[in-house]
């Protein structure tokens, strides 16, 4: 095995064009367990089942379905109960106060800004907007455990884990208005947020195509992380909600995932909703964690609205994920999808108003650590009224300055579809461009930064050699 | 916390000064009423306006005079709908007369996410109108399987830009399953795939797309795209009493917008014929879909301006295609514009030009022109400059003229 292992580590260095002084031995002894197939043959009088498709399989003489419907539900993890108390107190929370009181004041920040620009999407004032309202801890809480290094695959509604990592108010504001300072250059609809800086991969609309993305990344850092030891290691994690797990794409993630052993949190936000569709029409198993088990990945139910229960699930899920170089784990985070699936929708044409508002009394992962902090002596109703009136002022502040910046230069419609600017897409700037010299007020360039200037721009460009 | 928490309409209210007009842009629904906005001194962007234009029936007379129509519904009553209830009309009607037909897809079941299936789960059940998990590949693939054992599915895709992940389902298997089945005779016709398609002016590279033209490089299937409450009414019962699979394509934009005099029965529309929406002498132009009302606002503009007289065609089918109405049309015409919103390398509008040049190249007084998408992606700040807008139809009229 390590002979082999060694032989592949060097089969990969050349193809990759790797140099490393490092010898192949000492990479063998430190390498993870590289999941290796066993040659199996039956014996006659074997009492397992050496099919190779499934090697541990005893032989019984009971006709025995499996009845999903009749084994117990996958217990959910809790730190702290629904009153703000902590159920072990051995262990306690894992947090340091100041921790925690970052961690609250993130979540504030996050449920005052989507207030906030949820309204402004009604005003008209932008296109479009979705709120994370009662997901503010899995967002918040899984990526305050992560390492900033490690790489970061979003759905949509995971804006806390863009905050925690640091992406500031005017990074959100210019990409919700598509300005001059979008980082995605003006191309995306409102929340698709993406941060080189911070490790998160730029959010696309199609559901669950990052999942299989997430595993494949996974697999990069998996071989990255054996080549250079003496960097932190660094997994790859990937958010997406219940509705999206219905695709091919989850399927096909976790099980590549799997056999290739990848460092890779799979993080399910099962908020009950998919648009309209309840889980009840989604799935018949026991949610999205019973999935893991048939896939050979170590899964972990949690509540959503204990933000300690998903810290602590998500450290953990870290450290297994890295156990042995690597291997998937999957974690279902439990919620209740309080807004409107975004501002398109009215999710009252589908469920009751007298659900949202008693899951709203219910629990909530802001509350409850709210609960936390005053049990503790941390907060009081002053520093919240501080707080939230400090925050409304950041976020406005952060609006109106990104609202009134100009919209990216027009050359941006056509640059990065390929690396350069192909013969055909000159041809189309050129018709482009004559049509607005020629129909000059039949349009509004002057509101994008350069004017017409912008297409000069990409006509000047040379071939790079 | 929610009640310690102001109310949002407090909160903004003190908080977000409103402005005095809203932004174009900015409806909450992606069924915007405007199309392609125009600035603010244009003359010609931004002048579709769909309670005038000609290219809606906007009374009974002229629903009625449609010779498409059976001679009783000619006699009959019409009700003015927008396109979304046109949709639901034929659906209801496939639902009453055929116990085989069902309607499914993501978020159905309370109406959909353009409402073209409200009030169908209650009236006929969820035996037959429900909901699916979140799976296109799942939901086509189910589809073609209850279309070859019988039924007569019809599948919602919830937006176009989303029928990836069933592509393999549709140009493998629905496309190809008569042929491989043999003398088996088995095939999956009776299959219709609805799903909304095009532009809105906001919905950026995942909500804009117009991918016909993936559709009509596959033999087997119809494409089919409607461009207004009558046609997809008729043409969408025809996709579901087609014994070939359909792809449905609804131009979301005009699910609200576009409002005519429709019959009140049911009926019928071809799904092999063209039709001529407007008669003309000097050029052509040939397209489907939203771009129709672009190109009749184009055209009002050129015929004012340059005098000239053009006529516009309707696709309908995009494949199989009318070939015969258009070779006709630019035999007369000697002139001829392909207007399209997908992007123009291997798009309809050059299967169009291709078999002008091959047929009709005689006549030919100009270089057939496309009037397209661009070779981008549809990027949310710069769909304005990326769709054919009336000022790119109204220049393409005078360049072809001036040829
Ligand atoms: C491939 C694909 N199909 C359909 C859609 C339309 N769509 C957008 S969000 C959504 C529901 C997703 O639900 P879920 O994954 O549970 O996430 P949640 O919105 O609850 O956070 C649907 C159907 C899409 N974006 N992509
Ligand atoms: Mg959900």
């Amino acid at each position: 095995m390590s002979f082999r292992y060694t032989s592949r580590i060097l089969r990969l260095q050349r193809g990759l064009g790797v140099q490393t002084s490092r010898n192949g031995c000492r990479v063998a002894t430190n390498a993870p367990v590289w999941q290796h197939c066993r040659a199996v043959a039956s014996t006659a009088n074997a009492e397992k089942v050496l099919f190779p498709g499934a090697l541990n399989s005893e032989f019984t003489s009971t006709l025995d379905f499996l009845q999903p419907s009749q084994t117990q539900a996958i217990s959910t993890y809790r730190v702290m109960n629904q009153y703000g108390e902590i159920i072990d107190k051995d262990i306690g929370v894992e947090t340091t106060d100041e921790e925690a009181l970052d961690l609250y004041k993130n979540m504030v920040k996050l449920s005052i800004m989507d207030l906030l620009m949820f309204e402004a999407q009604r005003q008209g004032r932008l296109s479009f907007y979705m709120v994370s309202a009662g997901e503010e801890g899995i967002a918040i809480g899984s990526a305050s455990a992560l390492s900033p290094a490690d790489v970061i695959f979003c759905q949509y509604r995971e804006t806390g884990v863009y905050m925690q990592r640091g992406f500031t108010l005017s990074q959100f504001m210019n990409q919700l208005f598509a300005n001059a300072k979008d980082h995605g250059l003006g191309r995306n609809m409102p929340v698709h947020y993406g941060s080189k800086e911070l490790n998160i991969h730029t959010i696309s609309s199609t559901l669950a195509t990052q999942i299989p993305h997430a595993a494949g990344a996974a697999y990069a850092l998996k071989m990255q992380n054996m080549w250079s030891p003496e960097t932190e290691p660094r997994i790859a994690v990937c958010y997406f909600g219940e509705g999206a797990a219905s695709e091919g794409d989850f399927h096909a993630a976790l099980n590549i995932a799997a056999t290739r052993q990848v460092p890779c949190i799979f993080i399910c936000r099962n908020n009950g909703y998919a648009i309209s569709t309840p889980t009840s029409d989604q799935y018949r198993g026991d949610g999205i964690a019973s999935r893991g088990a048939g896939y050979g990945i170590a899964t972990l139910r949690v509540d959503g609205n204990d933000i300690f229960a998903v810290r602590r699930a998500t450290k953990e899920a870290r450290r297994l994920a890295l156990h042995d170089g690597g291997r998937p784990v999957l974690i279902e985070m439990m919620a209740y999808r309080v807004g409107h699936h975004s501002t398109s929708d009215d999710s009252f044409a589908y469920r009751q108003r007298v659900e949202v508002e008693d899951w709203k009394r219910r629990d909530n992962p802001i509350t409850r650590l709210r609960k936390w902090l005053e049990d503790n002596a941390l907060w009081d109703e002053d520093k919240e009224k501080a707080l939230r009136s400090v925050t409304r002022k950041e976020v406005l502040r952060a609006f109106e300055i990104a609202e009134k910046e100009k919209k990216p230069s027009i050359k941006n419609a056509f640059e990065g579809v390929w690396e350069e600017l192909t013969e055909e897409q000159k041809m189309h700037v050129e018709e482009l461009k004559d049509i607005l010299t020629r129909y000059p007020k039949e349009y509004d360039v002057e509101q994008y930064e350069g004017g017409i200037s912008g297409l000069d721009e990409l006509l000047a460009q040379k071939k790079q050699t | 916390m929610a009640s310690k928490t102001p109310s949002m309409r407090v909160l903004s209210r003190y908080l977000l000064r409103p402005q005095a007009s809203l932004h174009p842009r900015c409806q909450h629904r992606a069924q915007s009423k405007q199309y392609s906005a125009g600035a603010a001194g244009a003359r010609l962007n931004g002048t579709v306006e769909y309670d005038t234009i000609p290219i809606l029936h906007h009374t009974a007379k002229s629903t009625l005079s449609n010779p498409e129509l059976p001679a009783d519904i000619r006699k009959g009553q019409t009700k003015r709908i927008n396109l979304y209830t046109a949709v639901n009309e034929a659906l209801r009607y496939a639902l009453q007369t055929d116990e085989r037909v069902l309607v499914f897809g993501e978020d159905i079941q309370f109406g959909g996410v353009f409402r073209c299936t409200m009030n169908l789960a209650a009236d006929f059940g969820t035996e037959r109108v429900f909901n699916t998990p979140l799976s296109e590949q799942g939901l086509v693939g189910f589809a073609i399987g209850a279309a070859a054992e019988g039924m007569k599915p019809v599948a919602e895709v919830q937006f176009a830009d989303y029928v990836f992940p069933a592509f393999d389902q549709i140009h493998n298997e629905a496309a190809k399953y008569r042929y491989r089945s043999g003398s088996t005779g088995v095939h999956c016709g009776g299959l219709v795939i609805r799903m909304p398609t095009g532009s809105v002016g906001h919905g950026a590279l995942y909500h804009t797309q117009s991918p016909e033209a993936l559709f009509t490089h596959t033999p087997g299937l119809r494409v089919v795209i409607p461009r207004s409450p009558v046609q997809a009414k008729g043409l969408l019962l025809s996709a579901i009493r087609s014994q070939d699979p359909v792809l449905f394509m609804e131009p979301k934009i005009l699910y609200r917008a576009a409002v005519e005099h429709v019959p009140v029965d049911a009926f019928y529309l071809p799904l092999d014929k063209a039709e001529v929406l407007k008669p003309g002498k000097d050029v052509t132009i040939v397209s489907y879909g939203t771009p129709l009302y672009t190109c009749s606002a184009a055209i009002a503009a050129a015929e004012r301006d340059f005098g000239c007289s053009v006529e516009l065609i309707d696709l309908r089918t995009i494949y199989p295609w009318d070939r015969e109405t258009v070779l006709e049309s630019v035999k007369k015409t000697g002139r001829a514009i392909v207007v399209h919103e997908s992007m123009m390398n291997a798009g309809v509008g050059a299967e169009v030009a291709a078999t002008i040049q091959e047929r009709a190249f005689l006549r030919l007084e100009a270089p057939v022109k496309r009037v397209t998408g661009w070779a981008t992606h549809t990027g949310l700040m710069y769909e304005q400059f990326i769709i054919p807008d009336v000022t790119r139809v109204y220049d393409a009229i005078k360049k072809t003229i001036d040829y």
